[in-house]
């Protein structure tokens, strides 16, 4: 799946539910559910700055493609990592710096996050875009 | 007037708010309170009106304003029981109010010197000194705080010496909600030859303010939480102490004359006060005062003390919750912890039911760092909040934690 359909999927998923505590959830049944980040990374050099809650973020390169894994210490902000993941994971790095991610507008996500979670989430998705960035120039995918 | 809750809720619009959909609950009064009609209408009324510089023109309009804006000053003066008019600064609010203090003794704290604040300070009457220190070689010392949100009178004159320049204190912490000895504190300093600010951002709308009482050297307050405007405060000084300090601020306004080599600079309390004041919001914040006055101090007490008891009393029914902050004398600040659960998370569902309340280190990162807690859930408490209210909060924090785990 490109990353566009894989967008699309999860905006259907979070479409199923009409009231936001369902969402909610949802979001934090996924976010109970996301692999954990190798211990040895939940260090400073992969926190992300600009969150509330503390969030660590790796990139692993395998073969082609980017993968990531990530924690926090909220488990909302863990379920939205998930979705950041289901979507950006297992694609190349070129795909992740140019893909446009309108996905959590769409879920309608973004209008329910306080501005600085909202922050936090822009926080993630230029990390991640960073990563894949700093791959594509290594690599040249 | 006396205290009937139904009335006071209808002076502010704002309660009636809904947010997703739900009634507004709002708890996070520590961060800034509502406005009552009465302070919107004043300073609505002012800009209608009255509006026009003040000290300045010799015509009728800037007359009137200049009187409306010294009346609150008097008022003011007043209110929290100065000796003059002269003691009273205006300013943006607290955070300006320590800043220009802080400022002032930039002059009077030299290489070696200490200064003396507790683990308990809001930012803002943390940051100005720890720079100040920096600045001048001195050292900030911090006074700790105990098990139960209080701290120790016995250990802060082990740490009173001969170096001591200042102490500064929070009358009431945004955290805990621990009402400190301020009036203790200062016989103590004093009887060391030491000066005393205090601040009381948050003790303002929720305690009797009588500074001649409590003998300190300074004391600080913004208007917004306290039903007044935002953007407007003020700095209580002896005039004595004043009298030391240099301006903050250099412009219009604050001069006797100024020539070409140099500027005689105006007398207390206009040697602080540099370009246009905010009159709006002076009169505004007057409004909010004689709005507190009218209800009585004594009654807004006791009601919100029984606000405390029963919010305390229900949330201990929830289960793994903590209330960090158990002093006797305390003003309906809650902060909670709830085992195992970040305060962001319960935070969020708390807002898609309606309610709003502080999650977060409360800009008191020292503090959490002593308390080691990644931060706390803040339920603040105010004289328009009920007991119905508590009940709505409760129900949706069970739900909450019921999410979570």
């Amino acid at each position: 799946m490109t990353i566009k359909e894989k967008s699309q999927s999860v905006v259907d998923e979070f479409a199923i539910f009409d009231d936001w505590m369902d969402k909610y959830a949802y979001l934090i049944e996924l976010g109970k559910e996301l692999p954990i980040i190798d211990e040895k990374f939940k260090n400073d050099s992969h926190l992300i700055t600009g969150c509330q809650s503390r969030v660590w973020l790796h990139a692993d390169y395998d073969e082609d493609n980017v993968v990531f894994t990530a924690d926090s210490d909220a488990v909302i902000t863990k379920g939205i990592i998930s979705l950041l993941i289901r979507v950006m994971s297992d694609a190349t790095p070129s795909e992740i710096f140019n893909a446009d991610f309108t996905f959590i507008d769409d879920i309608g996500l973004s209008t329910h996050l306080s501005p600085t979670r909202a922050n936090g989430l822009v926080s993630m998705v230029k990390q991640m875009k960073l990563y894949a960035k700093a791959l594509h120039l290594k690599t040249g995918k | 007037m006396g205290f009937k809750i139904n009335t006071i809720r209808n002076d502010f619009p704002i309660l009636s708010t809904k947010v997703n959909g739900k009634q507004l609950v709002y708890f996070d009064n520590g961060a800034t309170t509502h406005k009552p009609l009465q302070v919107i209408d004043r300073v609505s009324d002012y800009y209608k009106t009255e509006n026009s510089n003040v000290h300045r023109a010799s015509y009728n309009l800037s007359h009137i304003a200049t009187d409306l804006y010294e009346n609150s000053r008097k008022f003011v003066a007043k209110f929290i029981n100065a000796n003059s008019y002269r003691e009273i600064i205006f300013t943006k609010g607290t955070t300006e109010s320590v800043n220009l203090v802080a400022s002032g003794f930039s002059d009077l704290i030299t290489e070696g010197d200490e200064v003396i604040i507790t683990v308990m300070e809001h930012h803002s009457n943390f940051v100005p000194w720890q720079q100040l220190c920096k600045k001048n070689k001195a050292t900030l010392r911090f006074l700790p705080v105990l098990k139960d949100g209080t701290i120790d009178l016995s250990e802060l004159e082990d740490m009173i010496n001969f170096k001591t320049k200042l102490i500064s204190i929070t009358h009431i912490s945004n955290v805990l909600g621990t009402i400190n000895p301020v009036k203790k504190i200062s016989e103590i300093a004093h009887n060391n030859g030491i000066p005393v600010f205090v601040d009381g951002a948050q003790a303002i709308a929720h305690t009797n303010v009588d500074v001649s009482d409590i003998d300190c050297d300074f004391y600080c307050f913004s208007g917004h939480k306290a039903y007044g405007p935002m953007g407007i405060g003020v700095l209580y000084g002896k005039e004595e102490w004043l009298n030391k300090l240099s301006p903050y601020q250099y412009g219009g306004e604050m001069i006797s004359s100024v020539n070409f080599e140099s500027t005689i600079f105006n007398e207390l309390p206009y040697k602080f006060e540099a370009g246009t004041p905010n009159v709006a919001g002076a009169l505004g914040m007057e409004a909010s005062l004689r709005y507190i006055q009218d209800i009585g101090m004594d009654n807004i007490i006791k009601y919100e003390d029984t606000l405390l008891k029963y919010a305390t009393k229900k949330l201990e029914n929830i289960k793994g919750l903590r209330i960090i902050g158990n002093a006797k004398s305390k003003i309906p600040v809650i902060s909670i912890n709830i085992e195992g659960l970040h305060p962001f998370d319960i935070g969020t569902l708390l807002d898609q039911m309606g309610i709003a309340i502080r999650t977060g280190n409360h800009c008191a990162q020292p503090l959490m760092e002593a308390l080691k807690l990644p931060g706390t859930l803040r339920v603040s408490l105010a004289l328009y909040n009920t007991k119905d209210e508590i009940d709505l909060f409760a129900d949706a924090l069970a739900k909450a934690v019921d999410m979570l785990t």
